[in-house]
This record gives C-alpha cells, structure tokens and sequence, in this order.
C-alpha cells in the first residue's frame, strides 16, 4: 500500500465543484482523500508543500501521437507518457495513426499495456474510424471499445466519404463514445504546406486555405445533426470553424471541439524563412484566426485545449520545407504556453483554463477524473502559474524536439504530477 | 568573404534597390567579353563552382557555365539522374559531401521553394540560388530587369505587366520585388485560377484581361505556361488560353504605344506568345539570353568578393 499524499496550503483550483480556496488535499489508495481545508497529518503521510502553488484535478490531453507501435526511434508510449508527465498532464489520449494502425482490439490493448507499464501518465487508446485509417469500410469499433478504446478517430487521414462519416456517427453511438474527425478537405488542401495567404505568395508555398478545414467542419456538424452522433472536432484552426461551431451549439448538435496551444499563440508569420518547426497540419493561421479561437475558447464555443504532440526525428524535419513532415511535439510546453497566452494576458481564467485541460476533457471523453471531489481518482497537476522558464528542447523527456518555442521564455510551469496519488514527476 | 551582397543570392525580396543596381551595374562591363574573339578572363581562376541542378534546366545551367567558364572558374555539374541524389541522399548530405571536396560556391536549382536558403544555412560556400519551386529565381529577373534598363534607362514610374502563371511562377515573384525595389509599377494578369489569391499583398495590381494590360503596359513579361496546367484543372484548354490571354500581333496592334515583348523562355509559340510577337521587332527575347551570361558573370564577381568599382579593370586580360 502506497503512503498517504498530503499536499499542504495550495491553491485548489476545481472548477468541476467551483472551488477556489486555499487549503490541504489528502490522496490516500489511489483516490481522493479529502479536498480543502486544513488536514491533519496522517501517520506516514509523504507532506508537499504547495504555497504558492495551483493545485488542479489532473490536466487530460486528448490529442496526442505516441508513434507505438511503429516508430519507437521517434517516440515510446513510455517517453510520450513520461513526457505528458512532465508537463503536467495526469492522462492522455493516444491517437491511432500508428504502424500497423490502432484499428483492432490487439493493438488497443498493447497501447494500453504499454501505457500502464510505463507508470507516468494514463494513456487511454483511441481506435481508428476505418481499417487502416484508409477511410473505406469501419474498423471494429465494439471489440476496441471492450479493450479500453474511449474515442475513435482517422486523426491525419480525414474521412472523405461523408457516408462513411455518417456510418461512423452512428455505429459509434451505440457504444457512446466520439467519433473525433480531423477536417480536412485534402482535394481543396491539395498538398498544400501552409496557410494560404500573403506569405504563403511570397514564399511560393501552396497555401492550405481556411475553407478546407470549414467544408468539414460544417458537413461533420450536419451529420451529428442527423445522426445524434458526437462528433468532436480536433485541431481547430479558423475563425469560421468557431463560428460554424457556435453555429452547431446554438441549435443543440451534440459537437464538441478542441483547440492546440500553438493554434492560439502562433500565427503563420512563425513560419519566418521556411521553419519546419512551424509546419503542421492544420497549419498556423493568420492573427485573426488566433484571435478568434482564443474568444472561442474563452466563451466556451471551443470545449478543450490539447497539444496534437506529433514527435518526428531530426532528420525528417532538417529538410525542404514542402517536404517536411507535419507537426510539433507541445506535451511539455503546453501549459506554459496556455499560461502566458490566455491567463497573463486575461483571455481565460485560471478557473476556466484549468476546465478546458482538466474538467471538460475528462466530461467530453467520457474519462474517470478531472475533478478532486472526495472519492475521485487520485489524478492532481500542481503547478506554478508564475514561474519563469526558457524553453530547451534539449531538456525534453520526449524524444522529439520539434518545437516552435526553442529559446522562448514562458510564464507557468508544472511542479509535481500526481497519478492514482502517486507522485510520477516533480520539477528538479 | 562576404561582399556587397553578403555571402549568398537567394532572392530579390531580401536585397536592397542599391544592391540591385550595383548587380545591373557592374553586368554592363562583362558584357563586352562574351563580344571578344577569345571569351575569357581570368577573373575567377582557381575557385570551383558547383552546378546543383535537381530539375531539368538547359538555359539557365548553360548561362551559369558560360558565365563561370568566362571568368576561368572550374565547374562541375551535378544533375539528380545519376547521381547520390537519386539515390534518396539528403540535401543536406549531398551539399556537405561537396563541400568536404573544398569548393567555393554552389548553384543551386531545386523544385522545392526555400531550398536554396535551406543550403545557404548549411554551408559555408556561396550559394546562388538558380530557382527553387515557386519562390525566387534572381537571376533571371535581374537579367530581365537589365533588358528593360537597356532599353527604358532609369525604370522609375514605368509600367510593366506580367502575364500568365504567376501562381506557380518563381520567375514572376522575382520580377515583382526587383521591379517594385526601382520603382517600377508593376501589373500581372491571367486567369484568377493562375494567380495567388492574395496576389495584391504583393504589391502589384491586376488585370483581368490582356487587351486592358496591351493597353496600361509599356513592356509584356509573359510566362511560359506549363502544358501540365491543364490536366491539374487551371484552365479548360491551351487553346483557350491562346485565345483569351495569349499575347499576339493583332492584340499589339490595338495599343496606343508600342510595347516591349519579354519571355523567359522556353516558349510555347502559339500559346502565351504567337510566333509573330516573338520574332516581331519588339522582341527582346534573345537580348535577355545575351543578357543573363552578364548578369550572372556580375553575380559571381560580386559574391566572390570582387570590388564593384573593379569590375571593368577586374575582366582585363592578362592579370
């Protein structure tokens, strides 16, 4: 049996039972103990002190790329959950666009296992919508979800058949869970590498533009209408997909949507002279579009933040731009990110940036967590939401070091990350 | 070394309108040695260059070897057919394996845009960039600009249009910035569908009809329209193009002035440019040929560390 954790004198933070109070909070076998207050000592208890600290429920990334099986020299379930650890996170969520794909009941539960093994954060599987990801007929969704999957998504290889789409909603319905779509319509994207605009004209880039991801949007939002399907929408990007969403949300369409760090800190100038650690898909949009999604996050259009952490080796992104892979790795600088963009700059409360990466995550997916009440899973982030840092990807737990923040001096950093009431990492 | 130019030529966007003219400028004595019976001065003896041609090209790779030929540099060129390249080499390690061979400057042609300021980054040689994807092409926009300086002298408040895809164009982009930087107008026009969408933001007004940019003009640039176009769904058929936008005699004749005809080849005769334009006595199309030999001898010089105000005595024989 696991000593007693007794993290003394922080903030809680909980907005899933609006607190805001300093005070203890007791982990004791893997649960919630007790939560506010002053608490008395346990016999043998490990004490933290937490003042001057935020005390949260678990921070959950539902958007995260492990690359197990398949391309363990980018990245292991064991260095991705060691590094959600280290940012903070207490759960994430592995997408399944692996080698082989994460489309059967095997490969879920060997995602699983591995997670478990690891002993840093959860790492709950997703399962993919079609065989293979190739969007042609559906992957055996029931069977995943009996070996632990809790969402499923074709997430880089969106779904163009808009009956498959349908087929998906529904079946996935029946087992109550989200079918997560990455919108994109890859024949209007037409292998582009950036946002269409200015730049993208200058450089002599294709550009992607915004409406590639919005015909999706709105087609996905119409077959959740139809279906009563939940569709969650990942990697949001524009000011029309906040408004189509608003859109979707005003009539009752059970849609949910998530939004990455860099989406609303970084706009497409980032890509400067052809940075490859700028390239991603979705790819970094223009100020307006930032602004936007920061709004939409703040008035609750937008349910979640998340990373879309996307590992990729050195030497596939030393290359031309055109030819680089998509994305950045983010588990270990979301926080800090989300911090100095929407806290100190007054676009979210802590209460509200803390519901976005710990409640709603935890609501939307339908995960244990995401709250501290007595009797709740054990899973807390305490972090220090004025701590001054540079970012060193050289210090990274995870193996990628594709970050667009190299050098980049953030405000807001994890402390200690608490996982079934055992502590899995603590700030040196 | 590092020269008035810096060490590398990526692209006219990022040079200044005086190193654009010092580049024009110092061109005008090296013309006069591809005149001489014997074409050659010792200007560059001993340095070697490197030709790094990752998509087919004969003008502009002749043009280089002329130009570094003339001035007695060794140069070797390296095609992507039977070399490393094809055989899944990055860029990267192709470029330093030729550096660990100590040469001194690189050209480089590459179908991906950045390419060139990719390798320039990597390696301490010189870097011309000879075209890469849809960005920048220098050193055929400075050859342009040399032919229209030729004719028009200072190009301050003249009017210039270019004509086709300028969406997929690296020539057009080039020209834009080095035309605007002299203080040029420059117009484009063609189909919407072969055009950036924000093509304004680069400062350049549009024309959605050919008769209108005859009539605005006073010198045409008209792309090479690439045959595959078609098939990739920009525009319906050549033959429509030729008969909307392509630029023939009959059109010509209508405008109130006569305008100066530029192509940076190769041409499509009887798609952009009907043959009797082309040949017609307002064609500057081999004048720019003759041209860019010049203007990339000047580059070479000036990247080489050669002093501008040396430029003539620089080409002496004997020396």
């Amino acid at each position: 049996m696991a000593r007693d954790l007794l993290l003394r004198r922080g903030r809680i933070v909980d907005p899933s039972q609006s607190m805001d109070e300093v005070g203890d909070l007791l982990l004791r076998d893997g649960k919630v103990e007790s939560c506010g207050g002053t608490l008395g000592t346990p016999d043998d208890a490990e004490v933290v002190d937490c003042t001057g600290q935020v005390v949260a429920p678990g921070m959950i990334d539902v958007h995260v790329h492990m690359r197990e099986p398949g391309r363990e020299d980018v990245e292991t379930i064991k260095s991705g959950a060691h590094a959600a650890a280290a940012g903070g996170f207490t759960a994430v969520c592995a997408m399944p666009n692996t080698r082989p794909t994460t489309d059967n009941q095997a490969t879920v539960g060997f995602v699983k296992r591995q997670g478990e093994a690891a002993g840093f954060a959860r790492v709950y599987p997703y399962g993919a919508i079609s065989v293979g990801s190739k969007g042609e007929t559906l992957a055996e969704m029931g069977e995943m979800v009996s070996a632990g999957a809790v969402a499923f998504s074709d997430d880089g290889y969106p779904v163009q058949s808009a009956q498959l789409m349908r087929s998906a909603l529904e079946y996935a319905r029946t087992f109550g869970v989200p079918v997560a779509e990455h919108c994109e319509d890859m024949s209007l994207a037409h292998n582009g590498s950036m946002n269409e605009g200015a730049i993208s004209a200058r450089l002599g880039l294709k550009g992607i533009p915004v409406e590639a991801e919005e015909i999706y949007v709105i087609r996905d939002i119409l077959l959740a209408k139809r279906t009563g399907g939940h569709i969650h929408l990942c990697h949001m990007s524009t000011k029309g997909s906040v408004e189509l969403i608003r859109w979707g949300k005003e009539r009752g369409i059970n849609v949910t949507a998530e939004v990455c760090s860099h989406h609303i800190s970084l706009t497409e100038a980032r890509v400067g002279n052809y940075d490859t650690n700028a390239k991603m898909n979705p790819p970094l949009r223009a100020a307006e579009d930032v602004e936007a999604l920061q709004q939409g996050l703040a008035d609750g259009t937008i349910d979640l933040l998340v990373t879309d952490h996307a590992p990729h080796h050195y030497d596939e992104k030393e290359r031309e731009f055109a030819d680089a892979p998509n994305g950045i790795v983010g588990l270990e600088t979301a926080l800090g990110v989300n911090c100095t963009w929407l806290l100190h700059r007054d676009v979210m409360s802590l209460s509200a940036m803390i519901d976005s990466m710990a409640c709603k995550p935890a609501r939307v997916f339908g995960l244990p967590g995401g709250t501290l009440r007595a009797g709740s899973l054990g899973d807390v982030t305490v972090f220090d939401p004025k701590a001054k840092w540079t970012v060193d990807a050289t210090k990274f737990k995870s193996k990628g070091r594709n970050t667009p923040y190299g050098g980049v001096e953030l405000t807001g950093q994890a402390r200690l990350t608490v996982v079934g009431g055992r502590v899995v990492c603590r700030a040196d | 070394m590092t020269g008035p130019l810096g060490k590398d030529l990526l692209g006219l966007d990022e040079l200044s309108a005086d190193q654009i003219r010092l580049i024009l400028d110092t061109a005008v004595p090296f013309k006069e040695v591809s005149e001489r019976q014997i074409k050659k001065v010792p200007t560059l003896r001993g340095m070697t260059i490197v030709n790094l041609f990752f998509e087919a090209s004969t003008r502009t790779r002749v043009s280089f070897e002329f130009a570094e030929k003339r001035l007695s540099a060794d140069t070797v060129n390296v095609a992507s057919s039977g070399s490393s390249v094809a055989k899944g080499e990055t860029l990267v390690d192709t470029a330093r394996n030729l550096e660990a061979m100590r040469i001194d400057m690189v050209v480089i042609r590459h179908p991906a845009s950045g390419a060139a300021r990719f390798l320039a980054e990597r390696i301490d040689s010189n870097v011309i960039n000879a075209g890469d994807g849809m960005h920048e092409h220098p050193t055929q926009a400075l050859l342009d600009i040399l032919t229209l300086r030729d004719r028009f002298g200072d190009l301050a408040g003249r009017r210039v249009c270019i004509v086709g895809d300028v969406l997929h164009s690296r020539v057009a982009r080039s020209n834009i910035h080095g035309l605007r930087k002299l203080g040029a107008e420059v117009a484009v026009c063609g189909p919407r569908s072969l055009l950036p969408n924000a093509v304004e933001e680069l400062g350049v007004q549009v024309f959605d009809r050919i008769e209108a940019a005859i009539e605005w003009a006073e010198a045409l640039n008209i792309l090479r329209l690439q045959l595959e176009r078609m098939q990739a769904g920009y525009i319906p058929s050549l033959r429509e193009y030729n008969r909307v936008f392509g630029v023939t005699s009959e059109r010509l004749d209508k405008a109130p002035h006569d305008l100066l005809i530029l192509h940076p080849g190769p041409m499509n005769r009887g798609v952009e440019i009907d043959s009797d334009v082309a040949d017609g006595p307002h064609s500057v199309i081999l004048h720019q040929v003759t041209n860019g030999v010049a203007v990339r001898m000047a580059v070479l010089y000036l990247l080489a560390g050669g002093r501008p105000d040396l430029a003539d005595a620089a080409k002496g024989g004997g020396r």
